[in-house]
């Protein structure tokens, strides 16, 4: 790795803007105009079978977007109180991940204050810059350098502010504990001194520079420390709020008419029912239905009494069954051939295809909104990783322009890529419009189920020719419909082709914690042991003749090494898999062992090794969490997890029917966090979760013979 | 105003059916037949109440908590949407996640499998009645010093959970620690932290579980 100068900003090595947004919005439209036409999608319609729709998802969409514009100014990133408080501004948000830490830590750091003083205001769009959305494990390449460089700016302006007051030169000032001190004569003068002074305005209006000098890794007090969560307390207490847990004064509480079906269109329905109901609103807008009441329990009463009325008209959909069948079939010209069929005629070849399913994020809190109108003003708590597009498509429904609309996203039960849009926020709003009181709108477990988006499923076609040294010489790859993320191989294979192909979704998916690298890195590691038992290795030493990515190859022999590999492959029957893989700039291997049993049928992971590396470490602590939640989130997604549906109905919508990992599934964990202070800072959200499917499924392999090509991992019919 | 009109139920979803019934369905379905006709025979017996609102006073952390309530309003729905004690969770209401865990008599149970009216007259304790006077409990100190948070949706449900555990068993085992969560999902995925929270509120020496070492390259 080539060094960089120690102050300069940290750059990501890998290519940032390759986050392509493609999550299905379901498009509601509340045009007064247009009072009963709802775009495309419609309420709940969320079959993107149709070419608008297609149209509708894919692509970045529009200003802001996923990025966001940023702070220009001091003033817009850092609010100093007279009264010594100081306010640090973010558009990104807090699900969990540890976004307020790592932003309080990277302001504490430049501001030269203790941690314990940063208030970190996130995700109000009435009072932060758009930071973007908080997903793609951005906040740690693009916000922790953003807010550093406000803060180091603020720093500086602390420093011009003193040394005009002393007549002294710049390098006579040092601030260090929240003050600007000049040794020499002991005097000092603080943040909030400055707010007092007249230059203040003019001062904290400046832009912040590009090129505004941060602080060393090699002198970090505050980053790199394991600061814990800041409001841990108040979550320990029950006293933080939650989007679901905001009341406002005079509220009522919403239910929305789901279709029976995906696809389904309403007819007609008798809201008769409910009308007559005392203190029950109820609101129709063509496909969108829903009633407000003063109390939950009326709310779902009057949506009963009005439910049975409801005449639908359904168009028959895909199934689970033939789900993969149904994705080659609709990709529209059909899968390209292999460039390189016959062009090693002796080489032993191999032709895998591997399954993905549909998936959820199933976040512990549903989706829920707080929506509040005042002289056509709208005021929106929701929980939702996009703030500001959130805003976007609120002001979209309902024809406003987006400063009428104030979206504030309190830290909330969790997204993991599911909740990158506003549906919910705009069902509370239209509901709160026809109510002329505020309205909460909770998510049914069962409607997060069915009408949130899911995590694509994908058919992923796999072939690879060995050359007469065992060696990959030629790689041909193939994933259809669910995305193109960590889709290139990081081995140095001689000839290669991947390539990404949409098909047409049957139902609504998106985003999902590292997109499609699950599906990607699942397929190349399962086939790469394959491969392995093809040429007659060792599946480590397989990945390490063809591995020339030295991070790689770091975390691949700290994870093998730690899990004692090389003696444990030697025992007979060791049920045990090994799986690498790199994406958005962090690197992570895992070696798992699996206890198999036959009756009945189970497979119980005992032991997960993994080893991730992702830059400079700027929060172990938190860094820590986020593996250990991939890996148990993996788990879910490699033994369990599956969308089932037939004819537009989700089959499983509940807990009890859709596994996720209980408290005793989760295994053994040895996690070996790899600092490289040397290297900018990535994200690690998302990467640690990439390595355990597969690792499992080699383990299987291994421990069976029987290959598995398919999630979640089964056992074959012995 | 109009008048409340009769109540007309065109659809049960498996809820509402389940409320309607009771804890009587259930525990005559599990029971053998004489009990269920002595079951029938005790509710023929009892006054019928609402569907309107009734009074219901519920003792809630130590306090009486006097509630107007339409019977068939779960204990969750009682706390968090006719109370302001929002501290226990709707994750699913169906009994499967724990988010809603509280305590009846010192018992952890889920608040959206009860109805209000049947927890009157028993010591309700929910996530905001355990830390007195500001200070918290070794379980949630734990909690915060062991980092076992992340989105936190879940935290009170644990939270509870483990409560419940450690009054009955000071000193639990890992296996044990296991067992009292096994109601309850998380999906960040805290649960080694929680053990480790568990069994330091405990003071119990942690199981290995977790390794980590960062590793410096440079």
């Amino acid at each position: 790795m080539k060094a960089r100068p120690p102050t300069a900003l940290p750059q990501p090595d890998y290519e940032a803007p390759d986050y392509e947004e493609r999550v299905g919005r379901v498009g509601y439209d509340f045009g007064l105009s247009r009072r009963s036409f709802v775009k495309v999608l419609g309420a709940g319609l969320l079959v993107a079978a149709s070419v608008p729709a297609l149209a509708q998802e894919s692509g970045r969409r529009g200003r802001g977007g996923f990025f966001g514009s940023g702070a220009r100014t001091v003033a817009a990133r850092i609010h100093l109180g007279a009264d010594g408080t100081i306010t640090v501004l973010s558009g990104k948000v807090e699900a969990g991940q540890g976004a307020r830490a790592e932003l309080s830590q990277a302001a504490a750091e430049e501001l030269r204050i203790p941690v314990s003083r940063v208030q970190m205001l996130l995700a109000d769009t009435g009072e932060v810059p758009d930071d973007g959305m908080t997903a793609g494990s951005m906040t740690t390449p693009r916000s922790v350098p953003a807010v550093r460089r406000g803060a180091a700016a603020a720093r500086n302006l602390l420093i011009q502010f003193a040394c005009r007051q002393w007549q002294v030169k710049p390098h006579t000032v040092t601030v260090r504990d929240g003050q600007a001190v000049d040794a020499a004569r002991k005097r000092s003068l603080t943040y909030a001194d400055l707010v007092k002074s007249n230059e203040a305005a003019t001062l904290l209006a400046q832009a912040i520079p590009r090129d505004v000098e941060l602080t060393p890794v090699k002198e970090w007090k505050v980053l790199g420390t394991p600061v814990l969560r800041p409001n841990a307390h108040d979550i320990v207490t029950g006293a933080h709020c939650y989007p679901s847990d905001i009341t406002r004064p005079g509220m009522l509480y919403g239910k929305i008419l789901r279709p029976p079906a995906y696809g389904a269109r309403l007819v007609s329905i008798n809201l008769a029912p409910a009308k007559g109901m005392s203190g029950v609103v109820v609101a129709r807008d063509d496909q969108f239905v829903g009633v407000a009441a003063a109390t939950s329990f009326r709310a779902e009463k009057a949506l009963v009494a009005i439910a049975g009325t409801a005449r639908w008209e359904t168009t028959p959909q895909p199934s689970s069954r033939e789900l993969f069948d149904y994705l080659k079939q609709n990709t529209g010209g059909g899968a390209p051939q292999n460039p390189f069929a016959g062009q090693l005629a002796e080489a032993r070849i191999l032709r895998r295809t591997y399954h993905v399913p549909y998936i959820q994020h199933a976040p512990l809190e549903p989706r829920a909104a707080v929506a509040e109108w005042s002289d056509d003003r709208l005021t929106v708590w929701t929980g939702s990783q996009n703030p500001f597009g959130c805003r976007r498509e609120l002001a979209q429904a309902f024809h406003l322009p987006e400063d009428r609309v104030r979206v504030i996203i309190p830290d909330f039960g969790a997204g993991f890529g599911g909740k990158h849009t506003a549906e919910c926020a705009v069902e509370a709003a239209r509901l709160a419009r026809a109510a002329g009181r505020p309205v909460s709108l909770r998510w049914t477990r069962a409607e997060e189920f069915t009408w949130a988006y899911f995590r694509p499923a994908a058919a992923i076609q796999a072939e690879a020719a060995l050359d007469a040294h065992g060696r990959i010489a030629t790689w041909f790859f193939i994933n259809i419909n669910s995305g193109p993320n960590a889709m290139d191989t990081p081995y140095a294979v001689g000839k290669k082709h991947c390539r990404f192909l949409p098909s047409k979704p049957p139902l609504r998916q998106g985003s999902y914690r590292a997109l499609a690298a699950t599906a990607n890195n699942f397929a190349r590691e399962v086939f790469l042991d394959e491969l392995a038992a093809l040429a007659g290795a060792d599946p480590l030493d397989f990945r390490l003749a063809q591995l020339d990515n030295p991070r790689l190859r770091a975390v691949l022999e700290k994870a093998a090494a730690e899990f004692r590999w090389r003696e444990r492959i030697k025992e007979k029957g060791a049920a045990i898999g090994l799986a690498c893989g790199t994406e958005k700039g962090s690197c992570v291997a895992a070696c798992a062992e699996v206890e198999i049993s036959r009756a009945p049928k189970k497979i119980r992971v005992r032991r997960v090794c993994q080893a991730f590396e992702c830059g400079a470490i700027l929060n172990p602590a938190n860094l820590l969490s986020q593996v250990q939640g991939a890996i148990t989130m993996g788990l879910g997604a490699a033994l369990r997890e599956e969308i089932r549906f037939a004819n537009g109905k989700i089959l499983n919508p509940s807990f009890a029917e859709y596994l996720v990992p209980r408290f005793d599934d989760v295994p053994e964990m040895d996690v070996h966090l790899l600092d490289r202070p040397d290297l900018p800072p990535a994200g690690a959200g998302e990467t640690p979760i990439i390595a355990l499917a597969p690792a499992i499924a080699n383990a299987v392999f291994r421990a069976t013979g029987a290959p598995v090509r398919a999630l979640p991992v089964r056992l074959a019919e012995a | 105003m109009k008048k409340p009109e009769p109540e007309v139920f065109g659809a049960h979803s498996r809820r509402t059916f389940l409320k309607s019934l009771g804890t009587v369905a259930v525990t005559a379905a599990a029971s053998r037949a004489q009990s269920v006709a002595a079951e029938l025979e005790k509710v023929n017996g009892e006054q019928t109440v609402g569907p309107g609102p009734v009074p219901v006073t519920l003792n809630v952390n130590g306090k009486p908590l006097k509630l107007q309530l339409e019977p068939r309003v779960t204990l969750l729905d009682a706390l968090r949407n006719y109370s302001s004690l929002t501290g226990a969770k709707e994750g699913c209401d169906r009994a499967a996640c724990g988010a809603c865990t509280v305590l009846l008599d010192n018992l952890p149970i889920y608040a959206c499998q009860k109805l209000a009216i049947e927890a009157q007259g028993h010591e309700i304790t929910t996530v905001e009645g355990l830390a007195k006077n500001g200070r918290l409990t070794k379980v949630q100190e734990a909690f915060v010093a062991k980092d076992a948070t992340m989105c936190g949706y879940c935290t009170p449900g644990f939270v509870m959970s483990l409560t419940a555990l450690l009054q009955k068993n000071p000193q639990p085992s890992a296996d044990e620690v296991r067992h009292a969560c096994a109601g309850n999902l998380c999906r960040c995925g805290t649960q080694p932290r929680v053990l480790e929270a568990a069994l330091q509120a405990a003071g119990v020496a942690a199981a290995r579980t977790t390794h980590t070492e960062v590793m410096d390259y440079a």
